[in-house]
């Protein structure tokens, strides 16, 4: 039954690294992700430039600093799988074909097994078509590099963002557990993390109330929170207030999947008759 | 093959086309809920799109010499062309995944052109809702436009040409996956990457980037030679004043390039045979 993580962690380490495998045979498709990845960061770089010949403290950036923000994002889209993908998509695959019942019966945590195999997968995605887009952005624009701090409150909130975008993923794939196609839920989710994560712009040129609701939404945790964390926008105590809102969603959120989960195996169960 | 003499066969690929997409359409109206829900978020992401122009210049008053309306001309037009030539062409980006299964060997044997097959293969309705968005845009900036019967014309060639060379570009992109069959995000940065690209004044790119774009592949023809002429602007990049009118003949030489490279790829194309 999908209890709590109660599985040895060697298992769940066993889980990240096929799946981390699994994504790395498709050299050609990372090859031609961190291509199209650096296009979209050199034409958004000079609509951003352009925005800060105009207004050169656009949302509290620097012109260096909004450019950096492009890359960023462009780096971790596929990370925290933006645009969904990863482990999640198979659950929605595996709830419409109903081999789910399998997962459900398996003496593993259901969530601590899709979590691990997500996490193996954004490592993977990380460390091509995270690192090779900014090393591209690094050479053709002059990023701004992150204090020592900055850094690693950085990697500790990318691992965050992962974990929010995850449970996010993982409840929209729930749905079909009661819709049987997750596909339109799934789409309505790409929709609002594209906006409300600051892909497309900083949270912080949003006008106000806007910019505040878009602030406390999981979706900044996706790129708006490790960019700041980049770019020293929020240091010291700052810091900390913002990675422990991402850990608060992370929670709530793994909660809430427990929850639906939970309510879905009965759901199964009563199926199977 | 039905060997046919030149227009015949364009009737028989066309009605073709037709048929297999009045099939696909018949196939999501099935799924009523799922049509819709699918039809209103393809209409929300492109109406965020335009908002985060819009909330850009919440902080600018002009955007590379360019107001907010007469951004939404050249957004609208690209937006238009790019989204019904996406519709248009299908599942053409997906050959990797056709030649992967097999499926691609099952419509070479099929009397209706490869090309067509894919084209039409999974056509998706749904897309109408982006394509209203670029409608919407544009009707909101065409006031701006003093509108005279020349400037009506350039539009429309505008349009029609810029559906063929978006439906080109997505074509002669896609064709790279005959060689290699997992690279289908490849053609993604010249794509929705070329669409992006156009919803800019190209006054706030470099000079090479705006000689690429007209040269080498000429999206610039799409919307920014022919929304200058309807703005009456000079280009202030200084090209030709013919080239508002040049749209059609970017677009023909497209797609003769487009034809010998699909060409090229077919012939290259060897059965995975599992």
């Amino acid at each position: 039954m999908s209890g709590p993580l109660h599985s040895p962690p060697s298992l769940y380490a066993a889980i990240a690294t096929r799946s981390f495998r699994r994504y790395s045979t498709y050299t050609a498709a990372t090859l031609a992700g961190i291509f199209t990845n650096s296009v979209f960061g050199i034409i958004l770089s000079f609509a951003y430039l352009a925005l800060w010949e105009q207004n050169p403290t656009a949302g509290g950036y620097g012109a260096d600093q909004a450019v950096t923000f492009v890359w960023i994002g462009q780096a971790l889209l596929m990370t925290i799988a933006l645009w969904s993908g990863g482990s999640t998509d198979d659950l929605a695959e595996r709830i419409r074909n109903g081999d789910i019942a399998v997962d459900l019966y398996r003496p593993v945590s259901v969530l601590g097994w899709y979590l691990a195999a997500d996490l193996g997968r954004a490592l993977y995605h990380f460390l091509t078509r995270g690192v090779a887009p900014t090393v591209v952005g690094a050479l053709l624009f002059g990023l701004v590099a992150p204090a020592p701090a900055g850094a690693v409150g950085f990697l500790v909130s990318v691992c965050l963002a992962v974990v929010v975008s995850f449970a996010i993923r993982f409840l929209f794939a729930s749905s079909a557990f009661w819709l049987l196609d997750a596909t339109g839920p799934r789409v309505l989710l790409s929709v609002m993390a594209t906006f409300f994560s600051g892909l497309t712009l900083p949270l912080n040129l949003f006008p106000d109330g806007l910019r505040q609701v878009a602030l406390g939404l999981p979706f900044a945790s996706y790129i708006q929170t490790p960019a700041d964390i980049w770019l020293g926008r929020h240091a010291g105590l700052d810091m900390l207030a913002a990675i422990g809102l991402q850990v608060a969603w992370a929670i709530v959120l793994l909660a809430m999947c427990a929850l639906v989960l939970r309510a879905a195996t009965r759901k199964v169960v009563v199926q199977g008759g | 093959m039905v060997e046919q003499r030149p227009p015949a066969y364009l009737a028989h690929a066309a009605r073709s086309y037709v048929q297999i997409a009045l099939l696909w359409v018949r196939a999501a109206m099935a799924y009523p809920v799922s049509f819709w829900m699918m039809t209103v978020s393809g209409l929300l992401i492109t109406f965020l799109d335009f908002v985060t122009i819009w909330l850009m210049f919440t902080h600018i008053d002009a955007y590379g010499g360019f107001r907010l309306r007469e951004i939404a001309l050249l957004y609208g037009v690209t937006s238009i062309a790019f989204r019904t030539a996406d519709m248009l062409v299908g599942s053409v980006e997906k050959i990797g995944q056709k030649v992967r299964s097999g499926d691609l060997d099952t419509m070479m044997t099929k009397p209706v052109p490869v090309l067509v097959q894919l084209c039409a293969d999974r056509f998706e309705l749904r897309r109408l809702g982006q394509i209203a968005q670029g409608v919407a845009v544009f009707a909101w900036a065409a006031p701006i436009v003093d509108w005279t019967p020349q400037r009506l014309l350039v539009l429309v060639l505008a349009l029609v040409s810029g559906v063929a060379i978006y439906f080109c570009v997505f074509v002669i992109f896609s064709t790279i996956q005959f060689w290699t069959t997992d690279a289908s995000e490849f053609a993604n940065a010249f794509t929705y990457g070329g669409n992006t690209i156009m919803q800019y004044p190209m006054t706030i790119f470099p000079r090479e980037v705006v000689r690429s774009l007209t040269y080498l592949l000429p999206l610039a023809f799409v919307n920014w030679y022919p929304c200058l002429f309807l703005l009456g602007r000079a280009d202030p990049l200084g090209s030709p004043g013919w080239f508002p009118f040049a749209s059609p003949l970017a677009a023909l030489v497209l797609v003769g390039v487009t034809a010998l490279v699909w060409r090229q790829g077919l012939r290259h194309y060897r059965s995975t045979g599992s």
